[in-house]
Parts: structure tokens; sequence; C-alpha cells
């Protein structure tokens, strides 16, 4: 019981992030389809740091260190997807895709280098950060708490105050509902968006670093992220673009990816014997469910997706 | 400053080159100190770009500016909001998921340490909501208000930035008639108070009724300024197009024949939200007479187009025309058992914009014999002569004749072009939705005698129209559509438009059978 609280608790946290991600992106008028790439580069910059800096930091500078580098990582790789749709008015959909290959395949080749420049023999993309991992990690008795977990809940509250209790928050969401009217008021809707996509860069690279510390002490990047960056745009949509609805969502497809790791430690799903690959496919079933049945009553942000152009009216 | 200027605005001999075309020739506009000053123009005469100019969209390659007797450069919107001008624009700058306190405040916003203050924001809103008499829910979203409180915030987004000098353009499109005479009078309460209003707007009563002083433009140029008092709106219209025109549309008695179309209880689902937009519809529309749909905007009117004409199914209910029951008939079956549609939206329903002017003409008829020979291929020859006699016979203004894209013309020209294919075709049942929009009084006029030829050579027309000139002017017979049920039957020559705006705001309703 404890293992599914803990594991709900950190893939819940993975999808919440990058929801928020996706969902500053969205609140400014651009849809971020590449935080599966997003994600994979934020992990590698995080891992870098905790293979290089792990022995040379105290626990504290470590974690923070990791949480800063990912987020970066993250916002940089995310500027391309500004540059691409907010300056040169490039389609969304075919960017945010594009950036989702380059991820995987540039993620890659740049951990191979690494690795075969270390050592000849090792062409792995395999970058192993078990001593770093249990720093983020304090046992509670049965229960292995991570500084992510808070990390999250901070940026949570974060991201509702800002889009809320702001002004940055209430402009930026006027670009992404009516740029028209955002910039008749003087606001630079470019400017907002540029914001809106580097913060959506920033929490989504996060994720991607507590992604892959979530369950294993080393990260063969090549897999890519099985699907989370996908999976989180759904969460975002059920959570109908709202922070606090997000988390809801977030726990809930935590929830079910959590089982597919502990469901043989209940011994009623362990009795009803079904193969381990149908848990595995639950998070994504649900979530095609969830769209079919949520997608209708959406209230995403009007102007998403649409390059802002000053001369239309 | 020496001596006040009387001018809140001077532009002075405004010129404003499109390649092409001169879109502003040597155009004046002086507003005063607290007037009310009305713009007028047809379609096309220059009303936008002039107003581009004065909020720095556009520059002028001649001409000067001056704001309360200083010259300035206006080279970005943002100058002209420092300046303290503020527009109400014909399509509201609103965001429609915020409140309309957020609206107000957006880009102005009184803040601490970042985060939004907006107690004080409520306070000033609701004093200047009180002293102007625009009534407005603060805490309410855009997309749950009224039109006419949507106006009311975007008066207050100028009034909030304490602007002195406010243009509405051409305010007046999307109200009903009594909100019509509530923004009058809140337009003079304004200028009471010492605001210079500028007026943008075809519709002379208006005109005459609010303004001060009114200027011409035509055809890019500048007519003249005249005082409201001291004219009359047969001059104005002289001045606006440059001959006279007839506002009364003159026609005869009806002589009503057999029913064409008998449509039962129809219900059609809403897109928007879960309820059907039309609920329960029963209307005949007999050969020979025009019956008009009357409502504001998004009462359900598209909605009952489109299940009359097949774009969407019915959810129940049945439509005969010529006494066949067409409720499931496919598009096409309809066009050729005579039902002709001039739709609302004349870009997505009405013409395939990148295709020639000769092929929007023949778009339900080219697999007729006559343009399409037996081996299936397209008689281009037959669909070129075809096309050149609908354009004389229409007037269809284009660069290229049959081979420009429809892209390239003109708004009133498309609509042209649709009116003469779906006239052409010889219906039985004409339904035109809104078929003078975007159109200026001389082409108005034209439309309007089509409507009514069509009506005395025995056809029946189903007019559906926003516009209230239109509806106590073309019809027979006035139905009132409200929240998508009919909600009255009017005589438009015992009605008034008091009345008919009644009915429109679902104030007023009666008990109507088919």
């Amino acid at each position: 019981m404890t293992l599914l609280v803990q594991y709900t608790l950190i893939f819940a946290s993975v999808l919440i992030l990058v929801a928020l991600g996706g969902c500053f992106a969205e609140h400014s008028g651009v849809i971020n389809l590449g935080l599966e790439g997003t994600m994979l580069v934020g992990a590698m910059g995080g891992a870098l740091t905790m293979r290089y800096l792990t022995d040379k930091l105290p626990t504290f500078a470590l974690i923070l260190l990791v949480i800063l580098i990912s987020m970066a990582a993250g916002a940089l790789y995310c500027s391309l997807l500004a540059v691409a749709s907010i300056n040169l008015k490039a389609d969304q959909t075919i960017v945010g895709t594009a950036l989702n290959m380059l991820g995987i395949a540039g993620v890659t080749v740049v951990v191979k280098a690494i690795n075969t420049a270390a050592n000849p023999d090792d062409v792995s993309s395999v970058i192993n950060y078990g001593a770093a991992r249990e720093k983020f990690l304090v046992k509670l008795g049965d229960f292995e708490f991570s500084w992510f977990m808070l990390v999250t809940l901070i940026l949570l509250v974060a991201a509702y105050v800002i889009l809320y209790k702001t002004r940055f928050g209430l402009r930026m969401m006027a670009c992404g509902e009516h740029p028209q009217a955002a910039a008749s008021v003087g606001i630079n809707v470019f400017k907002m968006r540029w914001a809106g996509v580097l913060i959506s860069g920033a929490y989504g690279g996060l994720g991607g670093i507590v992604f892959i510390m979530a369950g294993a002490s080393e990260w063969r990047f090549e897999y890519g992220v099985a699907g989370f960056g996908f999976l989180s745009l759904a969460v975002m949509i059920f959570g109908q673009w709202k922070p606090q609805r997000i988390a809801l969502a977030g726990l809930l497809f935590g929830l079910f990816r959590a089982l597919s790791n502990v469901y043989s430690s209940f011994d009623f799903l362990a009795k009803m014997d079904i193969p381990s690959p149908v848990y595995n496919m639950l998070p994504y079933i649900i979530s095609l469910i969830v769209l079919a049945f949520t997608s209708k009553s959406s209230q995403a942000p009007k102007a998403e997706g649409i390059p802002y152009d000053k001369g239309m009216r | 400053m020496s001596t006040p200027s009387p001018y809140a605005i001077e532009m002075l001999h405004i010129t404003k080159r499109f390649p092409g075309i001169i879109a502003n020739d040597d155009v004046t506009l002086q507003l005063k100190q607290g007037e009310i000053h009305a713009l007028l123009g047809e379609n096309g005469a220059g009303k936008s770009t002039l107003m581009s100019v004065l909020f720095g969209l556009y520059q002028p390659e001649e001409g000067e500016i001056y704001v309360k007797g200083k010259k300035v450069e206006i080279n970005d919107p943002n100058v002209a909001n420092e300046l303290g001008i503020g527009m109400v624009h014909q399509h509201f700058k609103l965001v429609e998921c915020f409140t309309v306190l957020d609206n107000i405040i957006l880009g102005v916003e009184t803040t601490k340490g970042g985060f939004l203050q907006k107690d004080e924001a409520r306070k000033k809103v609701m004093a200047l909501s009180e002293k102007y008499g625009l009534r407005v829910d603060p805490d309410a979203k855009i997309q749950d208000i009224t039109v006419g409180m949507q106006q009311r915030t975007e008066i207050l987004k100028m009034l909030y930035r304490d602007n002195e000098i406010l243009i509405f353009d051409e305010p007046t499109a999307v109200l009903t008639p009594q909100e019509i005479e509530e923004l009058m009078q809140i337009m003079k309460n304004l200028a009471a108070e010492g605001k210079s209003i500028l007026f943008i707007s075809h519709k002379l009563a208006e005109i005459m009724a609010v303004a001060d002083r009114c200027s011409v433009l035509r055809k890019g140029k500048y007519i003249g300024t005249v005082e409201t008092k001291n004219t009359t709106m047969e001059e104005l219209s002289a001045m606006m197009v440059g001959r006279n025109v007839n506002f009364h549309v003159e026609k005869g008695e009806a002589k009503v024949g057999k029913p064409v179309l008998e449509v039962r209880n129809m219900s059609v689902a809403s897109k928007v939200h879960k309820n059907n937009a039309v609920k329960n519809v029963s209307l005949t529309v007999h050969a020979g007479e025009i019956v008009c749909i009357a409502g504001i905007d998004g009462n359900g009117q598209t909605e009952f187009v489109y299940g009359l004409t097949g774009l969407e199914p019915l959810v129940s209910g049945s439509v005969k025309m010529l006494g066949e029951d067409i409720t499931k008939a496919k598009i096409r079956e309809r066009s050729l058992k005579g039902m002709s549609h001039i739709p609302e939206d004349r870009h997505k329903h009405g013409l395939v914009l990148d295709y020639s002017l000769e092929d929007n003409l023949v778009l339900q008829r080219y697999f007729e014999p006559e343009f399409t020979n037996k081996a299936g291929f397209l008689r281009r020859d037959n669909i070129r002569k075809y096309a050149e006699k609908l354009i004389a016979e229409y007037d269809i203004r284009s660069g290229q004749g049959p081979v420009t894209k429809a892209r390239a013309m003109s708004g009133g020209n498309q609509q042209k072009a649709i009116i003469a294919r779906e006239i052409d075709k010889g219906p039985e049942l004409l339904v035109a939705v809104q078929p003078t929009r975007g159109l200026d009084v001389g082409a108005i006029e034209g439309v309007h005698k089509s409507l009514i030829s069509q009506r005395d050579a025995g056809k029946a027309v189903l007019l559906v129209s926003l516009e209230l000139d239109e509806v106590m002017d073309v019809p027979d017979r006035i139905l009132v559509m409200y929240e998508g049920e009919i909600v009255g039957e009017l005589d438009p020559k015992k009605t008034t438009q008091e009345e008919l705006g009644l009915y429109m705001a679902g104030a007023k309703r009666d008990e109507v059978k088919a």
C-alpha cells in the first residue's frame, strides 16, 4: 500500500509538472507538442550534472543544481519551438513533432558520444546516477519521500498564483485567448508567448529528470520517456488547463501508472491473474477513454495554435 | 500650451496610397472638443483607413495630425493610447473567458509586487459605471453577458484609461433598438462630460439623432462636413453615394399563392451548447411573398437555415417543399427541386474562393448537359458564355472577368456573383440569409430589387436579416426568432421598430401558428 502511494505520488509529480508546462505554453497561445523531446533533453541535462558533480557538491547544492539545469535545458530546447512558431509563424503541430524526433535522436547521439569519449568500448546511451539518486530520497518508515514531490507541490502552487493572481498571468492568458485584444491594450504578444514557451520548457525539462529517476538508477536514453509527454497533454486536457484540476488529473493517471509497478503486492489483484502488460497499458487506455468523453466540453485557450499576425484584425 | 485649441483631433490633408488605389485622398477631419462628430461613408470609402492612420497602423504619405493643438507623430497604437484616444472596435476586443473587470484592467493593471490589486480598480469601474449609466456586472464573464453589456465594457475600458477622445466604429450594428437608444443616451452623457466622440457609421437616422456634425467620405475623397441640424437625411445620403438614393423600397401588393415551403416542428441541435438551437419551429412561406425571419444574431437563425437547406440534420420535425417531403433530402436534391440559398457566410458556404468566377457561377449546375458533355468532360466554352451572360446581367465587376479568382474580388461583387447564380437557377424558393451584409447603400438597393422581382414573379422568398431597416422595408410578413423559437408574427406595415425590438429582446411574445 505504501509502495502504491509512493509510486502514485512520484508519477503524478511527473505528469503534473509536464502538464503544467503544456498549460503555460497553451495559455500563451502556443501548442507545445514537443514535450516528449523536452523531457528527454531536460533529463539529459540533469543526468549529466549528477554524473559529473555528485561527489563534488553537498546534497542540497546538488539537488538544487540538478533541478535548475534540467529546467534550463528544457527551456533552451523549447526556444527552438518559440523561434519557429512565434517568430517564423510555423505550424506548431509540425514543429512539436519535429522536436520530439530531434529530442530522442539528439540526446542519444550526445550521450553515446560522451560515453565513447570516456571509454572507447562503451557505445551505450546509458547514464548512471545511482549514487546521486539516493540523495533525493528520504526514508520515512517504508515510504521513500522524494524531494521532487515537494518541488512539484511548490511549482504547482506557483503556477496557480502566476496564472490567476499576477499581472503577468492575466496578460499571458489574454494572449492565448484573444491576442488582438491583448495587443490593442499595448501588450507585446510575441514577448508573452516567448515567456509561455520558455516556462513550458522549464516545467517539461524538470518533469523529464523526475521521470527517469522515478524508479531507475540509470537510464538508456534511446528508450525515450514512454509517451509521458503525450500522457501529460491528456492530463492537461482532462484538467481543463487549470492547475488545480491538473493536479487531480495527474494523481488519477499517476495511480494507474503506479498500479503496473505494484499490482502483484495486492492479493486480490494478483489472484485475478491479469497479465502485467494490461496494467502497463492502463494509463494510455484510460487517457483515450477520458479524452473521448471530455474533449467535447473542452475549454482550450481560443487562440492556441494560431500564429499571431499583427495585420489580422 | 498658449491658447487651448478648440479641436480635440485635427487630421489635415491626409493622403494614404496603397498599390493601385488611393484610400484617402486629401482627407480632412476636425473633431471639436466635447462634440459628437459622425464620420459617414460607404464601405470602401476610406473610413477604416483613416482610423488606422489615426491609430498609427498606417503611415500617411501626406498630411498632419494634431491632438489638442499639438502636432503629433503616431506610429504605434500605444502612442494613440497615450494621447488619450480610445476606440470601441466593431468586433469587440474582449477576452471571452475573462470577467468584465479583468478585461477593463488588462494592460493597465494596478499591482503590488507583481500581484494584481483589483479592489481599487473595482471601485473606479463602479464609480464610472454609475456616473455614465453604464450598467455592467464586473464579475460576470464576457461569454455570459449580452452584446450590449459587452459594448458597455468596451466603453468602460476607454473611460478607465481616462481617454478623452472616444471613437465608436459602427457601434449599433449588433444592438437591439432599445440598446441603440441606450447607447445614444450614453454617448450624449459622455459628450456632456466633455469627452469628444467620433462616431463612424453608415446609418443616417442614427447620425441625425445623435451627432452634432458629420463629415462625409466618398471613394477616398473628403466630400464635406455639415451641421446635422442644418441638413436632411436625403442630403447626407446624396453626399455619401454621389446620387439620390431611394430609401423606401418600392413594391406593390403581394399576390400570395400556394404554400411553397412548409416547416413543421423543426428542432436543430446547437454546436455550442447541449440544448437545441432551434426549438420546435413551424412556418409556411407561400408563392409570391417575402417572409423575413428577424432577430438578434445568435438566436437560432443560422441553425434554422442549416436545417432547412440540409447543411445540418434535424433533431425532429419535417420540411416540405411544394408538398413533397424533403426532410432527409440531400443538398443537391433540394437544389434541383428549386431551392436556392444565399448563405450567411459567403466565404464558407457561398464560394470556392480559389476557383475562378466562372467556375463559381456553375457550381450547382456544372453536371447539367449544357456544361458537361456525355464523356464527362466540362464544356468550357459554354461555361464561359454562361458566365459572361451573368456578369453582364448582374453587373459583377472583377479584375479579369470570368477567370478572376473569387478571392480577388471585393465583398460586394462576391455577393453579386452568389445572387446571380442562385437567382438565375430559377428557384421556386429563395432562402436569402443576410444578403446585404457588408454591402454599400447602392448595392443594397440592387439586392432588394432582385428579391422583390423574385416575389413578383411568383416565387417564395425567405429572408433572414439582422438589419432593422431591411426587416421593416422588404418583407410582407415578419417572424421574430428569439432563443430558437418563433415568438411573434408581425405585419411590417402595421408594426414599429420599437415593437419589433421588444420581440427581438424577448420582452414580448405571442403564440404563433404556422
